[in-house]
């Protein structure tokens, strides 16, 4: 009995015992809800603060930029004059240092532009092999995203950010690194359309495709402009981006140039409410990603889209000719892609790199072409991420980018950049600083 | 007495072993509900925006358009994707509870013992799976065999049923619901298997004294007995299904769209978050209206499960996790 | 018509059937998914392939190392989190049985059904939105708060398993309660302890949802969990639904080492706690 009674109160906890600990857990229930909150205030407190030292960062790096306008004007006179005056290819532009620190670094953003940025990246580290520069291919959306928010060290994306944009991410920064095209892609190979057959389309065909009124491959405004092809009967799957994205600003850009219907109810963005998703009889699909779309083109027989060139070409896909504006039917190539950058690229401005070339001018100028964007922050220094070291390697990357990368774009179906805008991304390149120390020597210039 | 001394001592000396490690388990058990509030309260927070924005409205807005031509504000609802979550979750139980109540019985009554135990196994294998590998598998076995076998003969035989009508090209709603079936066959099945096993053996015994086939013991004496659990087991799996996203994502079709068609893409809750998450580019609203998806579907997730699992806790019986 | 004897009899028949039946259909998904990932898996085995990380997107050539290496990192990190976090409030949970410990006991029930995507944007919103910063740290943080409630309800099974006894006869002697926990209790149970983690290791190995907005993603071998890093899984999801013949091509073979490594992990487990109780005196 008594080794009964013993056992029994062994077994319970003494309730002063009892008390104590649960004080204690309650306490540390407490603390760790406390410690939650205090730590989400005090990250949005530091970035407050730090929006507090970036104005300062910002009156202090335009003083600076305007005592270096004067100097520097001199050098701009320069280099215009040998841009004129000599054949300066995209591969020139001052020698690369040697060795590069280990680092590693990180950007995402454009699914159309990423075979070109990764191979890039995976071409940098065998030139420096301690630097790691991982691409993440998200979107244009993502791409803006997440350099506003900082979480990455750079950002691509096709879209030009908006001036809203910009004011939501104060310092924030863009330049073009390469430029392409986006391709009207299908798949009728199983419904009998010869392998390699090229289909016209004008944008109010594209346009109706898109917003569901051209249902079916047969229609009669398809046939009126593809004489001597027998088109399908069949439905057409209209595929579309499922998330944001730069190739769908520059598609539906160039849809609202071209049809005021589409700029009125749809307009253009990274991302729009496709009127084929809701139409009667018709068929939207969303994919995620160039990527996707050309995927899902390429299993669905009857199914459209809109890609970049390369995810076209590297999938075997049809490619459709477009009316440009000149009234002429023209494939996207690296040459009509360059015609249409020539003629519509105009002056770029360094310290506004925004540039509109869809529905460009001239006879053979593709018309959904486009620029695609590389997002940093001028004063590498705003992004609490990045060391001086590192922003200084990130800046020779982005260097190498519009000069040595260029190499690899014809490769990969993308242009190489014209040497009028290589010239106004080097002056942008090298207004780069942190916390107003210019990152990339000048004498990269006259290299 | 020596125990109690031994108590007094640990007393004596403060910290014991003993009480630190009692704190340690004390915190590690805190740790489970700590983390329950944690979520609520971020994915809430998160999703004050949109609540802010559009209030109750959102769950019957069917429109989902981030940046209107316009240029107005974000025009957000949780309709397309709530309607793409309920009815893929519906079609998979169409699917999944008959053959898991089959494969529960074969289980639990029918294999001979020396087939019992590979068919536990096989059916977990089944469960092991991950998600993304049945949404490869999903992707390039499952949606040609559907777009070929099943949907055109459904479409051609059937279409002028509104839920057969339109495009068949393997993405939609109905491959979505068959993966989500398949996914689910091994969660309901293990709790319909341990329910059916759990009925006492002297019910059944009555029925076979009374001359009854098997069949006419389960239709009699099991399956009503067992009824609530099976019905435990449905409502666990319904939650389970709702909550899957890899394998649906990469099936589905990722459209903002409500359509009748079971052949058309669609979108589900988490596979719209997936899709669109990392991209929100800076807009408040946005954010917000996927936060607040993310609350629906863990509100629905949690209700799902909590009536299930009580059910379950009050039958006695012990789950697979 | 048929007499009522033979209604019966071949209502009987037609129930095995069904059963038989039903059984069967619940394996070919099995069967064909192993069929498609070995039959696509195998073809893109090599030395390269484990030794080369992945190529860039359309590139041809390249490997996994990273995405091995990737998944065995955050697989690693959530280990840490959610082991002595499950055991732990799995032993609470048996030592203290009462209203508190039902509640979370259920609670943790509920928990393990989380949908994974909540717990990504959960835990993208507590660390990386508050540090701005994408890391295989956040993603294998992630993974362990889906591990915790599945350890601890695991460890909570098997200690209810060992018979009270043993821990009555520990206190009897005058072993203080932690050390009869550990000693005694935890030792007996240590079988059904170490399946519950590998299980749940295994579960959390295939998660991909939970690391698309933590650790984001990578193209080389990461230096330390403080860089993001792409995971098999995720490695499955890009390449998978990349339209190109060499990213599918990888994306199976990731799949097949991945699905080697979960499964071969559970037939482990099963093989091992059944050889166990068999050879159990």
């Amino acid at each position: 009995m008594n080794v009964c009674r013993i056992l029994m109160t062994m077994s319970k906890e003494p309730s002063k015992q009892n008390k104590t600990r649960y004080i204690i857990i309650a306490v540390v229930i407490i603390a760790i809800i406390a410690g939650a909150v205090a730590y989400q205030s005090m990250a949005n407190s530091s970035s407050s603060s730090s929006a507090s030292q970036s104005q300062t960062m910002m009156s202090v790096s335009s003083i600076m930029s305007s005592t270096e306008m004067t100097s520097s004007s001199a050098t701009m006179m320069s280099v215009s004059s040998i841009m004129s005056s000599a054949t300066s290819s995209p591969m020139a532009g001052g020698t690369m240092p040697a060795t590069l620190p280990t680092v590693a670094l990180l950007g995402a953003g454009a699914t159309f532009p990423a075979p070109l940025i990764q191979t890039w990246t995976v071409q940098f580290n065998q030139m420096y092999s301690g630097v790691t520069i991982s691409y993440n291919p998200i979107g244009s959306g993502g791409g803006i995203q997440q350099i506003t928010r900082k979480t990455v060290d750079f950002g691509a994306s096709d879209a030009p950010l908006s001036n809203t944009q910009f004011a939501a991410a104060p310092g924030l920064t863009l330049f073009p690194e390469t430029l392409g095209g986006v391709a009207i892609t299908y798949n009728l190979v199983p419904f009998g359309l010869a392998n390699g057959t090229v289909l016209n389309f004008t944008p109010n065909v594209i346009v109706g495709i898109y917003n569901g009124t051209i249902t079916h491959w047969n229609d009669p405004a398809i046939a009126a402009i593809n004489p001597g092809v027998t088109l399908p009967i069949n439905l057409i799957t209209a595929v579309h981006r499922s998330d944001g994205s730069g190739t769908t600003y520059a598609f539906t850009n160039f849809l609202s140039d071209v049809n005021v219907n589409w700029a009125t109810e749809v307009g253009y963005a990274t991302s729009v409410k496709w009127p084929v998703d809701i139409a009667m009889n018709a068929n939207g699909v969303g994919a995620k990603g160039n990527a996707g779309v050309a995927g899902t083109v390429a299993q669905t027989p009857g199914a459209i889209g809109y890609v970049d060139l390369i995810y076209a070409v590297q999938n075997h896909l049809g490619v459709g000719a477009v009316l440009n504006a000149a009234g002429n039917y023209v494939s996207p190539t690296l040459q009509t892609i360059l015609w249409a950058a020539q003629n519509a690229t105009g002056t770029p401005n360094p310290s506004d790199l925004r540039l509109h070339i869809v529905n460009a001018q001239g006879a053979q100028s593709y018309p959904i072409a486009t620029y695609t964007y590389m997002l940093t922050y001028k004063d590498m220094s705003l992004n609490p991420d990045l060391t001086q070291q590192k922003a200084q390697v990130l800046a020779y990357f982005f260097w190498w980018e519009i000069h040595g990368g260029q190499q690899y774009s014809t490769g990969l179906d993308y242009v190489p950049l014209p040497a009028n805008v290589v010239a106004a991304d080097e002056q942008m390149l090298l207004t780069l600083n942190y916390q107003g120390t210019q990152l990339l020597p000048s004498s990269l210039m006259t290299g | 007495m020596q125990t109690q001394q031994a108590r007094r001592s640990s007393q004596k000396h403060g910290a014991s072993p003993s009480s630190l490690l009692h704190i340690a388990l004390g915190i590690a058990a805190v740790a489970i509900p700590v983390i329950t509030v944690l979520l609520v309260y971020e994915i809430g927070n998160g999703s004050i925006p949109s609540i802010q924005a559009y209030g109750l409205n959102f769950l019957f807005t069917s429109d989902w358009d981030p940046f209107p031509a316009n240029g107005g504000p974000p025009i957000l609802g949780a309709l397309p994707a709530m309607y793409g979550s309920v009815v893929t979750t519906v079609l998979s139980l169409i699917f999944a509870v008959p053959i898991s109540l089959g494969v529960a019985l074969f289980q639990a009554e029918l294999a001979p013992r020396s087939v019992r135990a590979p068919s536990l196994f096989l059916v977990e294998m089944l469960a092991a799976v991950p998600s993304v590998v049945y949404g490869l598998w999903g992707l390039f076995a499952l949606v040609p065999f559907m777009r070929v076998y099943v949907d055109a003969q459904l479409g051609s035989k059937l279409g002028f049923l509104p839920i057969f009508a339109g495009q068949t090209d393997g993405i939609g709603m109905l491959t979505a619901g068959m993966i989500l079936a398949i996914m689910i066959i091994p969660y309901a099945s293990s709790v319909m298997r341990e329910v059916i096993s759990a009925v006492p053996t002297s019910q059944r015994e009555a029925c076979t004294a009374l001359g009854a086939t098997k069949w006419e013991t389960i239709k009699t004496a099991v399956l009503p007995f067992a009824r609530t659990g099976l019905i435990a087991g449905i409502v666990l799996a319904m939650g389970r299904a709702i909550g899957e996203t890899m394998a649906v994502t990469m099936v589905i079709g990722n459209v903002a769209r409500i359509s009748p068609s079971l052949f058309l893409p669609a979108e589900t809750i988490p596979s719209v978050i997936a899709n669109e998450f990392t991209e929100v580019a800076g807009n408040g609203v946005y954010l917000g209206a996927l936060f607040e998806l993310g609350l629906i579907l863990f509100g629905m997730s949690f209700l799902m499960n909590l009536v299930g699992r009580v059910i379950i806790n009050r039958l006695g019986f012990k789950t697979k996790q | 018509m048929l007499d009522y004897n033979s209604k019966r009899k071949y209502s009987n028949l037609l129930y095995f059937f069904f059963a038989s039946v039903c059984f069967l259909v619940a394996l070919i998904p099995l069967i064909s998914i192993l069929y498609y990932t070995i039959l696509n898996g195998v073809s893109v085995l090599s030395l390269d392939f484990f030794t080369k990380v992945t190529p860039p997107i359309g590139a041809s050539g390249g490997g996994i190392l990273n995405a091995l290496v990737g998944s065995l990192v955050v697989v690693a990190i959530a280990c840490l989190f959610g082991i002595p976090l499950g055991v732990l409030g799995g032993a609470y949970l048996s030592e203290y049985p009462g209203k508190f410990s039902y509640y979370v006991r259920l609670l943790a029930e509920i928990l393990t059904d989380v949908p994974s995507i909540v717990t990504g944007i959960f835990v993208y919103q507590l660390i990386v939105a508050a540090t701005n910063h994408f890391s295989a740290w956040s993603g294998g943080i992630a993974l362990g708060f889906m591990m915790i409630p599945i350890v601890a309800i695991s460890t909570n099974e098997s200690l209810k398993l060992v018979s009270s006894t043993l821990r009555e006869g520990g206190l009897a002697l005058g072993i203080s309660r932690a050390k009869t926990l550990i000693y005694i209790l935890l030792s007996t149970a240590r079988a059904g302890v170490v399946t519950g983690i590998a299980l749940a290791v295994a579960r959390v190995m295939g998660e991909t949802a939970p690391l698309l907005f933590t650790a984001l993603g990578g193209q080389f071998l990461i230096h330390s969990p403080n860089e993001p890093t792409t995971t098999l899984t995720i490695l499955i999801f890009d390449f998978g639904t990349a339209p190109y013949a060499n990213a599918h091509a990888i994306a199976w073979g990731a799949a097949l080492i991945l699905l080697l490594m979960v499964l071969g992990l559970n037939i482990i487990v099963r093989l091992a706690s059944r050889l166990k109780v068999k050879g159990q005196v």
